[in-house]
Parts: structure tokens; C-alpha cells; sequence
């Protein structure tokens, strides 16, 4: 049989975001692939040079929809390291707990989410509809449900609320309860372990070769996670382990996320119990008005564990009103574009939906 | 894969199943809008709503916004006035990303979000709204004011101006009661910076400030550390920057767009700095004034504010300029009337270099009326500016004013520079004063003689007293009266003088009348007394601060009578320009009552006289 040519994405319900990758098969093997970012025409790195500090955070979170907070945090940070800012402590706790309920929200939309490629749409529903639970805490906490630009370098933009806090704690409570629900639909389902266990392997030498983070790395059992290697924030005064993995295969990665669904969840807790009370949850860059903030000369570099692995922003400040250059490290990188290439070749065609869900592949990352 | 199959126990074979307990609960998902109005969170940033009668239309959120979504709007039918433009903004929700950081910066806190997230239109046109404190509903009759929920609105966390100003250095209170040295001390680079940072640029203060300067713009070259570049934008409306730099009225700093919920920009003091730093070597390279010369000369009468001014401009347009004053030198007021810890001599000598360098020449001791002819002068120039200023005193006239140790205060603090810069002889210091008045010249003369009695006495005993019942109602600034309190002034508001109490030919003090209203419904100064009440302030000097008057005795008689005058002041068009056309005037003779105001007419007048001396050609 000869090659066909086959496309998948952009417009394919099971692709992640606008990006899609071309397949040439021979039958149900795919013999070659090439992803293909460029729809989003975005140049999100070159738009930040024109906008000053401030305003870049309206633009940032949409790097990543459905994890847009490390963004935020990540530019906040290297912007805090170069004016040397005191981010008030309340802040820093604040911003621990956004990330930690971004993480469940990217993740609940993964673990769930793998019903797409696996025809398990009840796990789809599921998924989307306590994702949409945090939701509504975003919403609370900053006014708008997907692009928060709430945590702005020096601190973030308003404080939380008891309302908000208490919200949260029954959050916790109900996520919890649902955790066992999750377990026997998708985890000890034998669909799910046909289809992903001893699956799309990545091997821990080639993960390593791309510079793969996050859970692709981890389900090779090397334990790699920004918040305990170079912990920030306050990620060293919690406890919380970093669950690993031998097979790296495509069930251990999506099983990875969903214990650390739970890891998450201890996390917020402490910091709900640890965040001092405080009426102060920033500082502005510098005197002035944000149209006049300035960030002295000099470039750092700032990374965070994100759902999808290891997510940095490196930023070079002239002096001036506005970045003199951001350079954005996505986690997906890696494998959505070297990976696809190398890898997918000799997987079957339903393998590839799963490679992009289970790698986390997010189009805008690469594109940006 | 057979291995990894067989690891899963076989009680879990049924496990997913256990998802059919679902079935029986009630749906999570809602129907909006068809069956549910779902609210949105409190800190919602949805639809924006403008509160018209807060907003001044300074175009900040324009600025900030990081999608260009907004544009500021020209409205016709709102007018130009102090604090406001007369434009509002129009929001194009096909690029607005709902991020509130026009909300956040507002300068007046007159834009706000509301929990509006629908908006159904077959229109495009309806995306583009402008809006006003309806919200977006509005337009459609939707919503009645007051009932699209708010939603994100600012507070002190995510506010996005500085509302507190860098501080000003000032010498303290004991230190400087003790001497004239000059108060405040003036932003260092750093502090400069800083402050300019705090401006939005919106250019609603130039509308106000009488000479129009382009103060966003010199604010800007300061942030950006170019001075050179600030020099050029100051000269170009006023070149008596280092004294306004000082000692100005600042009208600006009162309709900051800052100044609306925190401390206002302090423009002055930015404007000083730029002088300062600037040497006066560098001034003729950066400013680089050739102009072609028109072989036309001008007679200018006074070189206070308005003549130093008018000079200025006319020689940058290449006129000969001749200023003719009375006093030995050059300045009017700012040398012989301000007092030198407010205003040093180095900083008027800065400005007036310049001015000489252009060629204009000063001619002192030369008293229009006396030392020469005012015909001679007419005879002489192709143009003529009366600038004389108000140089005559006030008096109340109250029983005893005619006694020689019943001063006023212009002559007094005339007396006192010359003795501090060597001129003249030491001035009269009273053991204990009574001062009377209450506005700007009062403060400057009760300090003055408060620090001559420092010196000479060791301690203050100066009494102010004012009609005007309480600090608020006294013309005076209250950073005046704030700072006189802190040297020792004390002060009588509220209080009419009666008589000056005079014994064996000697003052006593002055007894006074509780004054129970200034002006009259109509606004106009009717004072009434409540002449049961008195009070006796002790004194052997009393010094009369109310006021000043013009003196227009230089001008011959005839044309005194073809000028027009209104309340003691010449008429003129908007170019200076009198009834006489080949004669202007400016600065207190005509508007008053500051200095920046006299530059104002100073540079109006150089126009006049120049589309004058044009069209004649
Ligand atoms: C005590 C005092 C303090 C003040 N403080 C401030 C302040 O802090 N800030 C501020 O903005 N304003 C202040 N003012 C007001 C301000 O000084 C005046 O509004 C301003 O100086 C008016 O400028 P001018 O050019 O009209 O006249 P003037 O400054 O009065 O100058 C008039 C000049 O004309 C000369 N002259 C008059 N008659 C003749 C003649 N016949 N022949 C030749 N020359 C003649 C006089 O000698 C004088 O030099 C103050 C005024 C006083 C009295
Ligand atoms: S910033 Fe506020 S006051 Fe200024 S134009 Fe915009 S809405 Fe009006
Ligand atoms: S919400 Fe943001 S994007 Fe929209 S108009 Fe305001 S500043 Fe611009």
C-alpha cells in the first residue's frame, strides 16, 4: 500500500489549539509527521517590546489558555528579580494558590480530556464541568473565568476575599470527593489501559535528549519539578511530593497528573492555613504612573513547574518604559515539535491525538 | 500490552460502571441566557460604564490600554474649560480584552466595569460604544442608570497611578527664621525622575496655565533625563522659567489630572529643576536664536514679568528692544518685592542674562515721567508696551495710617532686599508688629520682619490679622500661612482695624472689630463688623498689606484720555494692543495678578506688536 498523506488539525476536534501536524501513513502507521505551528500570527515576544511593563499583562496569559497564570507569574518574576522587589508576603502565598488551582484546572481538562481521543465522553464532561468549578473561583478572585491578569509584577491585583477563601475550602472539599469517581471511570478502565499503557513511549534518554519536563519526564522516573529543584515562591515551606514514574508510557503520564490533582490540593490547603493576613498585596515597579514604571537595566531569568513542565520567561530591561526583549521557554516545545517528529513515526494514527494530549502540547506556546 | 492488561485485578472490571450512579442526578450544566440570567462575579470585568460628570477626558485609559481599543472622542456641545477636555472615550469591543487596566489608571475614578457580559447585535457599528454611566445597554433602552450591576472597579491595590508626590526638600523652621536663605531646595536627578514619572502626559494643565506652556512636554524630557530638550519646550512660552520655576501662582498644579484623587504633579518645582541643571553658557547653543533683524525698534516702559517677557520675544523675532526702568535694577516685583527666601537674586539675574544677551538693552534709573519724556519714548520706537506694574500701596485709612511708623509693605520689603543684597541701609525692626492683611504680600512682609527680628532680637513678635475669618477664606496660599505659623507668625483672622492706637506721638497697637462677613450675597467685598467685639494688638510698627494700586502718572494727560480703563486697569484686545494702536500694555496693568500671568501678556503683546508692525508694511 502506498503513503497517504494525512492532516490533523487545525480544525480537527481532537486537535489542541491552532496547530496541526501532517501525517504520511501506510495504513494505520504513521511513517512520517511534521507538526505545523503558524496560525496564530501572534508574535506575542516582539508585541511585548511596544507595551509598556504593565500592559503587557493582557497580552501574556494567552501564550497558554488553558494554563495562563504561569505567564503572568513567570514575567511578574523576572521583572521582581531585575528591580529587586518585595513582593508582600500575602502576594507570594496568593500567587502559590493560583498556580496550584491553574495546574488542577489544566490538569482536570487532561485527565478528562483523554475521554476525547479514547471515545470516553462522560470522563470529557466531567473533566470540563469541575474544571469550570475553578472557574468560577478565577472569576471570583479576578474578574474574568480564562485570562486572569491578575498576578502583575510586584504582587497581584487585589486581595482575597474571606468569601473568596471559604470558596476555595469547599472547593477542596468537593474535588476530593470526586477523586474516586475519577479513579474508577477512567483509571481502572480497561479501554484506558488497552489504549495507553505500554503506549507512546518516551524513553527517559530521549526525553532527556529534547529537553522534555514536566509529567513526560517524570513517567520515566526522574523526578524533576521546578518547585523543589529551584523552589519558588514559597513552594519550600509546604509539603508535597512529586509522584513519578517507570513506564513512560501514555497512562503514566496522564495518571502522574491525576496524583498530582491531589498534590495540589495539599498544597492550596497549606497555604490557605500559612498566608498572613495583610490589607498589602503588591508594590508598584517604580514611582510613578504605570504609563512612566521603569525597570532598571539588567535581564533575568525566571521559571516555574507548569502543568506542562518546566515554563520560563527571560526578560531584558534597557531602562526604559517598556522589555527591551522577552524570550518565552515553552514546556511544550520540545515534544510538540522536535518530538512529533522523531517519535510519532511508527505509532498508529490514533496514537498521535494521544501523543498531543498526554505531552500536553499547547499551539501558542511554540507560536509565539 | 497483554502484560500490562493482565496487571489490572479483575475486580476493577466493573469500576467505570460505577459512573451510572450519575444518571439519576440533576444536570450541572445551565442554559444561559434561555433559562438561566447567570450573575457574574462581583469583580466581573465586563462592559465598561463612564461616569460623565467625573470624567475630565484626559485620555489616560487611551494610553494604557494595551489593545489601542480606545480613542478619545471630541464631544460637540462639551466646552474647553479648567480640569477638562472636551472629549470622552469610545471603546472598540472588537479589540478590548476586558482587562480593566483603563479602569485601573482612571484618573478620577469616573470609568468602572460592569457585570455586563451579553451583548447581542447584528450591528457592528454597536461593538464601537462610547460609553457613559448607562452602560452599554443603554443605548438599546435596556438598561434604566443604576441597574447594570458593577462589577471591576478600582481600589487601592490595583490602582495605577501614584498619587503621592516626592517629597520636597525644605530648610526647617528654626533654621530658617534665622536667615533670608532661600526654602526650598530643589529636586536632585533622582527625585526629578521620579516625580516625572508620576505625570500621564494628558495636557490638561496647559489650557490653565495662563502662558500655555507645554509643561506635558518639558515633564517628559525630564522622565526621559534630556534636558536640553525641556529648555527648549519652557523657552518657548516663557522665559522667565527660573522665576516661575520658584515662585509661581502653579494655577497648573490646581487642575493636575493627578490632583483629582491624589497630590497633583508638582510642576513647579519640575520646572525648576530643568533650569537649575542647565548652565547658562549652554543656554544661546541649545536655544540657538538668530533671528533675521527686522530694523524696527520698541519701547518697553517697566521690566517686571511682563516687559522682560515681551522684550524676549520680540528680540527672537528680530526687534530692537529697549526697556526703560525707573528702579536701579531690572525685575520689578521679583527684585524688589518678593522676598529672597523665596526668590533669590541669582535665580531673576539667570533669567534676565539671557534676555541682555539677545540684545535688548536695559536702561535703570530712568523714570518715565521724570528722567525722560513719555512723547521722547513715543517719538523713538515704532511701538510702544506699557508695563508698569501696580507699584503704589493701599491704605485702610483707618485713624493714625499717617503716622510714619504706620508702614506698607511694598516699600518695607523693597527696603529689605536692598539691605540683604547691600543696596540700602538696614530697615526699621520693631520690637513687636502688627501686620494687616491677609493675603500673599501680608505672609511675605510678617516673614520678613519675623526674620529680621530673629536677628536682631532673638525671637519673632509678629500679629497678623486678616478680615477673612478662617485660614481657608485668606487669599493667602496655605502653604504661606503654613510656613509663617511654623516661624512664629501669629494670626487674627476675622479682624477690622478700628484705629491705630497712638500715644505721645508714639504707636501703641491697633484696636480692632470682629468682622462677621467679607462679601455680600453678590459676591462683591462689602465687609460687615460686629462692633461689640474688639480686640487691642500691641505694636510700635504697623505695616498695611492690602492691597496695591496702579500709577499712571508718566502718561501724558491726553492719553490718559483716549486709553480705555475698567477698575483701574487698561483695556486692551486679546494682543495687548490699547485704544492707541501703536501702544500695548500687559502684565498687572492689565490682568494681574501674577507673574505668569504678565509673561502671558508679555508674549501676546510681542505677537500684537508684531502682526502690527506686519500689516503697517
Ligand atoms: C510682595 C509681592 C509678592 C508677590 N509674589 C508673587 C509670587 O510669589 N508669585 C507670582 O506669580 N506673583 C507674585 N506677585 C505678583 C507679581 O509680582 C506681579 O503680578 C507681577 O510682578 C506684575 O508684573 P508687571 O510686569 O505687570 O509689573 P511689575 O513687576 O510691578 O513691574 C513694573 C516695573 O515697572 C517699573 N515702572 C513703573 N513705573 C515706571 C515708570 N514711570 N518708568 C519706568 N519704570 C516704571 C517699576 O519700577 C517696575 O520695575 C507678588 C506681588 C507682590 C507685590
Ligand atoms: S482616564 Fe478616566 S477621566 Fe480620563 S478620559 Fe479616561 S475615563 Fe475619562
Ligand atoms: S479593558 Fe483593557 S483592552 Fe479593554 S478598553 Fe480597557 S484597557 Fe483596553
Amino acid at each position: 500500500m502506498g503513503e497517504v498523506k494525512l492532516f490533523f488539525g487545525p480544525n480537527h476536534p481532537g486537535m489542541h489549539g491552532n496547530f496541526s501536524v501532517h501525517m504520511y501513513v501506510e495504513g494505520d502507521i504513521v511513517k512520517r509527521a511534521r507538526p505545523l505551528p503558524g496560525f496564530l500570527h501572534r508574535g506575542f515576544e516582539k508585541l511585548m517590546e511596544r507595551r509598556f511593563w504593565y500592559s503587557n499583562i493582557a497580552l501574556i496569559p494567552r501564550i497558554c489558555v488553558p494554563e495562563p497564570d504561569i505567564n503572568e507569574a513567570c514575567y511578574a518574576m523576572a521583572i521582581e528579580k531585575i528591580a529587586k522587589l518585595d513582593v508582600p508576603e500575602r502576594a507570594q502565598w496568593i500567587r502559590m494558590i493560583i498556580l496550584e488551582l491553574a495546574r488542577m484546572a489544566n490538569h482536570l481538562m487532561a485527565v478528562g480530556g483523554i475521554g476525547g481521543p479514547l471515545g470516553l465522553y462522560t470522563a470529557s464532561h466531567w473533566g470540563m464541568a469541575d474544571r469550570d468549578r475553578i472557574l468560577d473561583i478565577f472569576e471570583a478572585i479576578s474578574g474574568a473565568r480564562i485570562y486572569h491578569m491578575y498576578i502583575v509584577p510586584g504582587g497581584v491585583r487585589k486581595n482575597i476575599t474571606p468569601k473568596i477563601e471559604e470558596m476555595i475550602w469547599k472547593f477542596l472539599e468537593y474535588i476530593e470527593s470526586r477523586f474516586d469517581d475519577y479513579e474508577n471511570l477512567i483509571f481502572k478502565n480497561r479501554i484506558v489501559h488497552s489504549r495507553l499503557k505500554g503506549r507512546i513511549i518516551l524513553t527517559r534518554e530521549h526525553a532527556l535528549e529534547m529537553g522534555v519536563t514536566g509529567v513526560g519526564l517524570r513517567a520515566t522516573g526522574v523526578p524533576y519539578d521546578v518547585r523543589k529543584v529551584d523552589p519558588y515562591l514559597f513552594y519550600d515551606k509546604v509539603d508535597f511530593i512529586v509522584p513519578t514514574a517507570t513506564d513512560g508510557d501514555a497512562f503514566s503520564r496522564v495518571y502522574l497528573k491525576f496524583q498530582e490533582l491531589k498534590q495540589s490540593v495539599r498544597i492550596i490547603r497549606q497555604a490557605l492555613e500559612k498566608m498572613p493576613q495583610s490589607d498589602k498585596v503588591n508594590v508598584p515597579i517604580s514611582k510613578g504612573s504605570a504609563l512612566r514604571h521603569r525597570v532598571p537595566k539588567g535581564m533575568a531569568y525566571a521559571h516555574v513547574e507548569s502543568a506542562r513542565g518546566e515554563y520560563g520567561f527571560f526578560v531584558v530591561s534597557d531602562g526604559k518604559n517598556k522589555p527591551y526583549r522577552v524570550a518565552v521557554r515553552g514546556a511544550s516545545y520540545p515534544q510538540g515539535l522536535y518530538g512529533i517528529e522523531k517519535y510519532l513515526p511508527g505509532t498508529r494514527i490514533e496514537d498521535v491525538p494521544v501523543w498531543l494530549a498526554t505531552m500536553d502540547v499547547c499551539a501558542p506556546e511554540i507560536d509565539r | 500490552m497483554k502484560q500490562s492488561q493482565s496487571q489490572m485485578p479483575k475486580k476493577d472490571f466493573f469500576a467505570p460502571v460505577k459512573a451510572w450512579k450519575f444518571l439519576g442526578k440533576k444536570p450541572v450544566t445551565i442554559e444561559v441566557p434561555n433559562k438561566v440570567k447567570r450573575e457574574a462575579s462581583e469583580r466581573y470585568r465586563g462592559f465598561h460604564i463612564n461616569d460623565w460628570s467625573k470624567c475630565i477626558g484626559c485620555g489616560t485609559c487611551a494610553k494604557v490600554c494595551p489593545t489601542d481599543a480606545i480613542k478619545m472622542v471630541e464631544v460637540p456641545g462639551l466646552v474647553q474649560e479648567d480640569g477638562k477636555l472636551p472629549q470622552r472615550p469610545v471603546i472598540d469591543y472588537g479589540r478590548c480584552s476586558f482587562c480593566a487596566l483603563c479602569v485601573d489608571i482612571c484618573t478620577t475614578g469616573s470609568l468602572q466595569m460592569t457585570r455586563e457580559y451579553i451583548h447581542i447585535s447584528d450591528d457592528p457599528e454597536d461593538y464601537i460604544f462610547m460609553p457613559t454611566e448607562k452602560g452599554i445597554k443603554a443605548k438599546r433602552g435596556l438598561y434604566e442608570h443604576g441597574k447594570a450591576p458593577l462589577g471591576w472597579v478600582k481600589d487601592k491595590d490595583s490602582d495605577l497611578l501614584d498619587l503621592e508626590r516626592v517629597l520636597m526638600e525644605m530648610v526647617e523652621p528654626q533654621e530658617r527664621v534665622r536667615s533670608f536663605i532661600e526654602i526650598v531646595k530643589g529636586y536632585s536627578k533622582e527625585q526629578a525622575m521620579k516625580e516625572a514619572a508620576r505625570c500621564v502626559g494628558c495636557g490638561i494643565c496647559t489650557y490653565t496655565c495662563p502662558a500655555h506652556m507645554d509643561i506635558p512636554q518639558y515633564i517628559e524630557s525630564i522622565y526621559n533625563d534630556d534636558l536640553e530638550e525641556g529648555l527648549r519646550w519652557l523657552y518657548r512660552t516663557n522665559p522667565l522659567s527660573m522665576v516661575c520655576g520658584r515662585v509661581c501662582t502653579h494655577r497648573c498644579e490646581s487642575v493636575c489630572a493627578i490632583g483629582n484623587r491624589g497630590e497633583p504633579v508638582a510642576i513647579r518645582w519640575l520646572k525648576r529643576y530643568i533650569i537649575d541643571n542647565v548652565p547658562l553658557e549652554e543656554y544661546s547653543r541649545i536655544l540657538d536664536i538668530n533671528p533675521e533683524k527686522k530694523g524696527k525698534s520698541i519701547g518697553i516702559i517697566g521690566s517686571g514679568p511682563a516687559g522682560l517677557a515681551a522684550a524676549y520675544f520680540l528680540a527672537t523675532m528680530g526687534y530692537d528692544v529697549t526697556i526703560y526702568e525707573a528702579a536701579p535694577r531690572p525685575g520689578g516685583v521679583m527684585r524688589y518685592g518678593i522676598p529672597k527666601y523665596r526668590l533669590p537674586d541669582e535665580a531673576l539675574d539667570k533669567d534676565i542674562a539671557l534676555i541682555e544677551a539677545l540684545g535688548v538693552r536695559i536702561l535703570t534709573n530712568m523714570k518715565v515721567g521724570e528722567d525722560i519724556s513719555f512723547d521722547e519714548i513715543a517719538k523713538k520706537h515704532d511701538a510702544v508696551f506699557l508695563a508698569t506694574g501696580f507699584g503704589l500701596g493701599r491704605s485702610t485709612k483707618v485713624p493714625g495710617t499717617d503716622h510714619p511708623n504706620v508702614k506698607q509693605a511694598l516699600p518695607m520689603l523693597k527696603m529689605i532686599r536692598d539691605f540683604l543684597r547691600g543696596d540700602g541701609p538696614k530697615p526699621p525692626v520693631p520690637k513687636k508688629l502688627v501686620v494687616i492683611g491677609g493675603g500673599n504680600v501680608a505672609m511675605d512682609i510678617s516673614r520678613s520682619m519675623a526674620r529680621l527680628q530673629m536677628i536682631e532680637y532673638g525671637k519673632v513678635d509678629v500679629h497678623t490679622a486678616s478680615l477673612e475669618r478662617t485660614y481657608e477664606e485668606m487669599p493667602a496660599d496655605m502653604d504661606e500661612i503654613e510656613e509663617a505659623l511654623e516661624e512664629g507668625v501669629k494670626f487674627y483672622p476675622g479682624w477690622g482695624p478700628i484705629e491705630i492706637v497712638i500715644e505721645n506721638d508714639e504707636v501703641k497697637g491697633v484696636r480692632f472689630k470682629k468682622c462677621i462677613r467679607v462679601f455680600d450675597e453678590n459676591h462683591r467685598f462689602n465687609p460687615q463688623f460686629d462692633e461689640e467685639k474688639q480686640i487691642f494688638l500691641e505694636a510700635d510698627m504697623v505695616i498695611e498689606a492690602i492691597g496695591q494700586a496702579p500709577d499712571y502718572s508718566y502718561l501724558p494727560q491726553e492719553l490718559q484720555e483716549k486709553l480705555e480703563f475698567f477698575r483701574g486697569r487698561i483695556k486692551t484686545n486679546e494682543y495687548g494692543q490699547t485704544a492707541i494702536e501703536w501702544l500695548f500694555a500687559g502684565g498687572d496693568i492689565v490682568h494681574g495678578p501674577d507673574i505668569v500671568h504678565g509673561v502671558a501678556d508679555g508674549h501676546a503683546a510681542a505677537k500684537g506688536i508684531d502682526l502690527y508692525l506686519s500689516s503697517k508694511e
